[in-house]
């Protein structure tokens, strides 16, 4: 039987949903006892919120206001050495990736990173994605244990009220050997418009090629009468501003319609768009990640349909 | 001041391929420097213009053919290169922490004062390296940041790390420490024709995991790929440019969805 350690995520004062997805793949990692650990913050309101599912027992570390990975890594070795977890789980997320690594490779555990699905018959095997989610793959772990990160929103939260033993776990954390400070927060690129707000989003991404034709997706949108928005390697080139950035990293957007255009749809991107009502995608690469969740499609070159559209609106 | 970056070779898959067992056939592949590690090279390089006295060296885990990658990041302003390599090394799926363990090996040879490393590999993105060599080779580190500020005096650096939905967070590291490179951090330069001549004659040197002391047997195995099963029914507009864009159009008018 396994036992699982799932680890918990907020940030200023909240709870990450991923938080309750942590409980759902460990459930499925194991069948023996489900631990999770919750770090950091207003450990007891996080530790209530998370008593839900298959969860047995809940190990509060009350160690500082938000994450620092330094801290994540001594109380999870703490932890790990109290409770011997087959494997341990994790949000793939930012911070995720800030210790995870770190925690396998201090406790000699094999690491998969970005799993979507994971079994157990036989071992350990995950599934993963390859080559920027246009291939997937199945990945045995041979070791015994490992830690995997898991994608955010693969995995539902779990039903129900759990009834765990919440512990208050007591780590020793040397605060001489952190060596990052965090300082604080800040929102990046809050412009004048606010793409999350708008009805209708012709967005751009990398198929524009260059920043001379970005002009074309604007008379698009302004014939449309909608709001411009992009994918990120059109903000990481200083092309548009972060403000009209649909992404992970970016605004989370759920328009009627969202127009994705030159637009490959890595997952970070539709992790910012899977919401919108109807999504039309234009691309010329037929097996484009975007068409997994368009409801329309144009599999032609954008510098041919861009235009008609365009006079279709004129 | 030495600056060490981790530089990979990716494969990127053509709009059509085939799978062979499970890898992609050789011949839908295209190799290039990864795109992560482009910026990472860019902003040691400009770390390196910035202060006098500035070593910038790069290393790789990978087969002879990635030295045309590697000569990329020569091109750019990297001084000289060091490649990790051994035939079975080829064989598997390299898990993150084998890779951190072979670039670890290379830290302690060169003592660098800080490493950049890109956030992720565009291929098989584990997006974990960086940080399992920080914790392999007793380092500190900071994950995906989008900004640098180095205080050579005070021994530490000021980044953002780029949280989700447009949060940065601000934090201070001491150094030694092993940054892993957004892209945006900076805007990566070509290389000039000069600098790909140089890149010829610029030390290129290879070593193997026994050189470094490091004994590889991977934890991962890759047992299947195939391509994902498409949950989607797309409708398509077909015909020519013209043609599904009125199709497109009249769809959209149809739905109320645009009033113009």
């Amino acid at each position: 039987m396994s036992d699982v350690l799932a680890v918990a995520e907020h940030r200023r004062g909240e709870l990450r949903e991923v938080s309750h997805e942590v409980l759902t793949a460990g459930a499925e990692l194991g069948a023996g006892e489900l631990h999770l650990a919750v770090i950091g913050g207003d450990v007891e309101r996080f530790a209530d919120e998370l008593d839900r599912g298959a969860v047995d027992t809940i190990h509060t570390v009350a160690e500082g206001e938000e994450f620092n990975h330094g801290v994540y890594v001594q109380a999870l070795e703490q932890v790990a050495e109290a409770v011997d977890p087959t494997y341990v789980v994790t949000p793939n997320s930012v911070n995720g990736l800030d210790y995870a690594p770190a925690v396998a490779e201090s406790l000699d555990m094999s690491l998969v990173t970005d799993a979507v699905g994971v079994d157990t018959g036989g071992g350990l095997t995950v599934t993963r994605e390859f080559y920027g989610g246009k291939t997937e793959g199945e990945v045995d772990v041979f070791d015994d244990r490992a830690v995997v990160t898991i994608r955010e929103g693969e995995w539902d939260a779990p039903a129900g009220a759990a009834g765990a033993s919440i512990q208050a776990f007591d780590a020793d954390i040397d605060e001489t050997a952190l060596g990052t400070t965090v300082n604080g927060f800040e929102e990046a690129g809050s412009g004048d418009v606010d793409i999350t707000e708008a009805d209708v989003l012709v967005s751009v991404g990398r198929g524009i090629d260059e920043e001379d034709n970005i002009p074309l997706i604007e008379e698009l949108a302004d014939a449309m009468g909608a709001t411009l928005s992009s994918s990120r390697p059109i903000v990481d080139n200083g092309w548009l501003p972060q403000d009209r950035q649909v992404g992970q990293s970016g605004k989370k957007v759920t328009p009627d319609v969202y127009i994705a255009i030159g637009i490959s749809g890595a997952v970070q991107h539709v992790a910012g768009m899977k919401g919108a009502d109807t999504i039309i995608a234009i691309n010329t690469d037929p097996g484009a990640p975007i068409f997994d969740i368009a409801d329309y499609g144009i599999v032609d070159d954008l510098f041919d349909v861009v235009p008609a559209l365009t006079e279709q609106f004129a | 001041m030495k600056i060490l970056v981790t530089v990979t070779e990716v494969a990127e898959p053509d709009d059509e391929f085939e799978i062979q067992g499970q890898s992609i056939e050789d011949r839908y592949l295209t190799y290039d420097l990864n795109e992560w590690d482009d910026y990472a090279v860019e902003e040691a390089v400009q770390v390196s213009e910035e202060y006098d006295d500035v070593e910038v060296v790069s290393v790789t885990v990978g087969p002879e053919r990635a030295e045309e990658t590697v000569r990329q990041a020569l091109a750019k302003g990297v001084d000289r290169a060091i490649r990790v390599w051994d035939d079975d090394l080829g064989g598997d799926l390299l898990d993150p922490g084998t890779t951190a363990e072979l670039l670890a090996g290379v830290v302690e040879e060169e003592e660098p004062d800080f490493v950049f490393s890109g956030v992720q590999s565009g291929d098989m993105a584990f997006g974990a390296t960086g940080v399992a060599l920080a914790e392999a080779a007793g380092l500190e580190w900071a994950a995906v940041i989008n900004d640098f500020e180095l205080d050579p005096d005070a021994g530490s650096a000021s980044v953002r790390r780029e949280l989700e939905g447009g949060v940065e967070e601000l934090t201070d590291v001491a150094l030694p420490a092993v940054f892993t490179i957004q892209t945006g951090i900076n805007e990566p330069r070509y290389a000039s024709l000069r600098g790909i001549r140089r890149a010829q004659q610029k030390p290129l040197d290879v070593e193997t995991p026994t050189d470094l002391g490091v004994n590889v047997e991977s934890t991962l195995s890759l047992s299947s790929l195939e391509v994902p099963e498409t949950g989607s029914d797309v409708t398509y507009f077909e015909g020519s440019a013209d043609e599904t864009a009125a199709e497109l159009a009249a769809f959209l008018r149809e739905q109320k969805r645009v009033e113009a």
